[in-house]
């Protein structure tokens, strides 16, 4: 359709302008204010001990929900795309609920099960592990909230390859899980990275649930996140912009392999 | 004479008719009902086993005692604020996510695929550093000196941050798969650039612009990190009901909390079947 | 009448069309015919206005339409894979153009009902694209088209995404369509068989270029070089010219004539006999001759038979193209 050149140029004046005042300007000027006492500033700023046990924090957690999620993602994308059992809608809107919940209802939900007043509550504490303000909890939160990226990811995969390939496999002698590793792994290896990355960028990033239910113990039970609203609220505001910039840096590196795997899904 | 013995996961008898259904009824591949159960196991544990609680103990002190947290004046007006900020923040994603989606498939310029792929940026970034990020422009230290931190518009800028991929995804794969040849009939049947954007092209994006609406309104009435600092949390202005929520855990009324909370779960649900029929109705005309 | 004067198209280094001028005359149907790449579509598109030359002219009923766009080119046309408004019923479908032009509701919807019934597609009104088969979907769009009355009718392998009994039956009732519309007509084909039974004239493109333009017996009979014979229906090769195969005589006896030739395998296909040849000698190849069931019957042929093959007559093409 030929759009005459000057609604060509409208729209794409107001989406690109739309883009760049919403999106590119704030990150702009936040950069800039971050940078603004030098790099070495920026630098001490996320080396200080709370900043670094955040961090790993941080990624411990992440380094626990993300393979745990992977797994149930990839069993539940088979089971969906594969089963002929009944319930299946019901599955699949099930995995889209974290999408729709919001991060501090899921963390008062968790609080509600597992804290000390809450249904399992007591039963944990007297078993000697404690959940809520504690690391397990956050890593409960964060799994809630990754829950649906790998399967979402992994279910238009599979739909789009079929089985036959396993047939064929399993015509030629293999086993059911001999079958999986050679043949259905690799055709949707790049579905599941694909959704690890996101998990990863979501577990990283989780906010609102893992606040609920972390009870912000210093060098304990701050992630990177919650790192950033504790100087921010303590009026530290060049430690937060250095927090943030860390996190932004990651984010960077999140959105670069989501453009690279996005390419290679593509090119398959 | 042996005995096999039956295993759960058995693979399907060789002489299965499949002539009906391709390839829904082999089980190649498959994880069967044992896959099957544990998926749902580890979905209950993790996600329906924390929603029955807190849909129990929001009814702990009867339903007077929920219909009493979820009727409180200051509950109300988080929730008011929150669904017409959210409306409206959808309202603006299905426009700017059809103009923007339009550009990137419709029109080329230098640089159009740094561009798609900042689309995504909402979704790798944290919502805290989104609300830092806005402050930093819009906030009291703003270099164009626009202060609009604790505002109702600060709120919904910071909700169109978070949301605007939604917009824009839903719309553009559509928008790439639309058959080209439908509006170059109706050129050819004389109707203008305009006329054929309205009558064949606009009918034919309405369920994935509806879509990245319910999406985005789905996304805004929950968020929480990205508004938490930049909305100041001044009840009866800008609160919304994710921070009201959170600051009845603080002061200990988890009850009345959970009140509220089962409410935006219900937003929620609700929202989420309403997606599912729009893609039901969406593909009508598919055959 | 449609005067093409020296169109030529360029996609970057390739010439899609290079140099072509053409004409058609009124109330014809005339057949773009040609192999995938030859540019007879982009020539059709250049026509419509869907696409603008690079250089040449196009004109439509005396009117210079070369830089105007598709809507005011007063043009139908109808694509290979439909091109229907999925969401719109039939009805609407059919009235779309006359709704573009303001005309009264009473007006649209006895010319809809008009043509649907044209087109057979009466009673169909309410359904949608989705609910029809592809032949029905095809009738639709032609009666879309002509439901503005255009001055030429344009069509893009109408036939080209359907079964081959419905592509039969559609070729048929297009021919008796224009029989009794009238319309002038140009239509796009990879199908040499098609072009044959439909068009009055065909075009015959390759690599951008016009080889021959002629009515259909003229260029099967008289084609003029090697392409246009070897496109318009089987060819051997013997010697150094062409022949059809079944302008190829058998003989079992040497007649100082016909070339020696051994039979590799004699084909019945119900009516003809296909006779696969090796040639002998010189002209060393593989060649098949195409002899009715009584020539076969009659010389008594044998797999591994030697026989002496030559041209019937003068129809035959000379050597060199």
């Amino acid at each position: 359709m030929t759009t005459s050149s000057v609604s060509r140029y409208g729209i794409r004046v107001f989406a690109l302008g739309y883009l760049a005042l919403l999106l590119l300007v704030p990150i702009g000027v936040v950069l800039y204010r971050t940078f603004e006492p030098g790099v070495g500033a920026v630098w001490d700023s996320i080396t200080t001990p709370a900043a670094v046990s955040a961090f790993w924090l941080t990624i411990e957690i992440t380094a626990i929900a993300v393979p745990l999620n992977t797994i149930f993602g990839i069993v539940a994308a088979l089971a969906l795309v594969r089963s002929r059992v009944r319930g299946k809608r019901f599955l699949e809107a099930l995995i889209d609920l974290p999408f729709a919940i919001s991060p501090v209802v899921i963390g008062l939900a968790l609080f509600l099960l597992y804290g000390r007043q809450g249904w399992l509550g007591p039963t944990f504490t007297n078993a000697g592990i404690q959940i809520i303000f504690s690391v397990p909890g956050m890593v409960l939160a964060t799994i809630f909230v990754c829950l649906p990226f790998v399967v979402r990811e992994v279910v238009p995969v599979l739909r789009e390859i079929g089985d036959e390939q396993e047939q064929a496999a399993s015509t030629l002698g293999a086993s059911r899980w001999q079958t999986f590793l050679r043949v259905t792994l690799p055709a949707i290896r790049w579905g599941v990275a694909y959704g690890v990355v996101l998990s990863v960028a979501r577990a990283i990033g989780e906010f609102g649930a893992v606040s609920v239910v972390s009870g912000k113990i210093s060098g304990e039970t701050i992630t990177l996140p919650l790192l950033v609203e504790n100087r921010f609220s303590n009026f530290d505001l060049a430690g937060a912009y250095a927090a943030s910039a860390l996190m932004a840096v990651i984010a960077l590196a999140v959105l670069l392999a989501m453009t690279l795997l996005q390419r290679k899904g593509d090119a398959r | 004479m042996s005995t096999q013995a039956a295993t759960p996961a058995a693979p399907a008898p060789a002489a299965r008719p499949r002539n009906r259904r391709p390839r829904a009824s082999a089980r190649a591949g498959g994880v069967g009902g044992l896959g099957m159960g544990l998926a749902m196991l580890w979905l209950s544990v993790i996600v329906l086993l924390p929603l029955a609680a807190l849909a129990a103990k929001s009814l702990d002190g009867g339903l007077s005692a929920f219909w009493d947290s979820v009727s409180s004046r200051q509950a109300v007006s988080a929730l008011k604020f929150t669904l017409i900020v959210s409306v409206i923040v959808a309202a603006v994603n299905a426009v700017a996510g059809l103009a923007i989606a339009w550009t990137l498939v419709r029109d080329e310029f230098p640089g159009r695929k740094v561009v798609n792929a900042v689309i995504d940026l909402p979704f790798a970034m944290p919502t805290i550093v989104v609300g830092i990020t806005l402050l930093a422009l819009w906030g009291p230290t703003s270099p164009v000196g626009v202060n609009l931190a604790f505002t109702q518009l600060s709120v919904a800028l910071a909700l169109l941050f978070v949301t605007l991929p939604f917009g824009v995804r839903a719309v553009q794969p559509v928008l790439m798969e639309l058959d080209r040849d439908m509006e170059q009939a109706a050129a050819s049947l004389g109707a203008s650039p305009l006329t054929t954007f309205r009558r064949i092209i606009l009918p034919n994006l309405i369920p994935a612009i509806l879509s990245g609406a319910a999406l985005s309104f789905a996304r805004a009435v929950g968020e929480f990190g990205s508004v938490i600092l930049i909305s100041g949390n001044k009840p009866f202005d800008t609160q919304v009901s994710s921070v009201f929520i959170f600051k009845q855990i603080e002061s200990d009324n988890s009850r009345g909390a959970a009140a509220v909370a089962v409410v935006l779960l219900g937003v929620s649900l609700l929202m989420l079947i309403a997606l599912r029929f729009i893609e039901y109705w969406g593909a009508r005309h598919d055959h | 009448m449609i005067s093409v004067s020296s169109v030529s198209k360029h996609y970057g280094d390739f010439a899609a069309l290079d140099d072509v001028s053409v004409e058609v005359e009124s109330g014809s149907l005339t057949a773009l015919l040609g192999p995938s790449g030859s540019g007879k579509s982009t020539l059709l598109r250049v026509i419509a206005g869907l696409e603008v030359p690079d250089e040449g002219t196009v004109i439509l009923e005396d009117r210079d339409v070369t830089r105007l766009a598709p809507q005011q080119r007063d043009i139908g046309f109808v694509f290979q894979h439909y091109a229907a408004f999925k969401h719109m019923t039939v009805r609407d479908n059919v009235a779309f153009g006359l709704k573009v032009r303001k005309r009264p509701k009473a007006e649209i919807a006895a010319k809809v009902d008009e043509l649907l019934g044209i087109v057979g597609l009466a009673g169909y009104q309410d359904r949608y694209p989705s609910q029809l088969s592809g032949g029905q979907r095809q009738r639709m769009a032609l009666a879309r088209a002509l439901a503005v009355e255009p001055k030429v009718l344009l069509l893009d392998e109408p036939f080209g995404a359907l079964d081959a009994n419905v592509r039969a039956e559609l070729r048929a009732w297009l021919r008796r369509l224009h029989d009794e519309v009238h319309v002038t007509t140009v239509l796009v084909t990879h199908d040499q068989e098609e072009a044959m039974e439909l068009a009055d004239r065909i075009v015959v493109l390759n690599a951008g270029r016009i080889e021959q333009v002629g009515a259909p017996r003229e260029l099967y009979d008289a084609p003029a070089n090697e392409f246009v014979m070897g496109f318009l229906g089987p060819v051997a090769r013997l010697g150094d010219g062409l022949v059809r195969p079944h302008d190829l005589v058998l003989r079992t006896d040497a007649d100082g004539i016909g070339v020696e030739a051994q039979i590799s395998r004699i084909v019945h296909l119900g009516f003809e006999v296909r006779v696969e040849l090796e040639l002998a000698g010189e002209a060393e190849g593989s060649v098949y001759a195409q002899l009715t069931r009584h020539e076969a019957e009659q010389l008594e042929l044998h797999e591994g038979d030697i026989v002496y093959v030559r041209r019937d007559g003068v129809k035959s093409l000379p050597s060199a193209a």
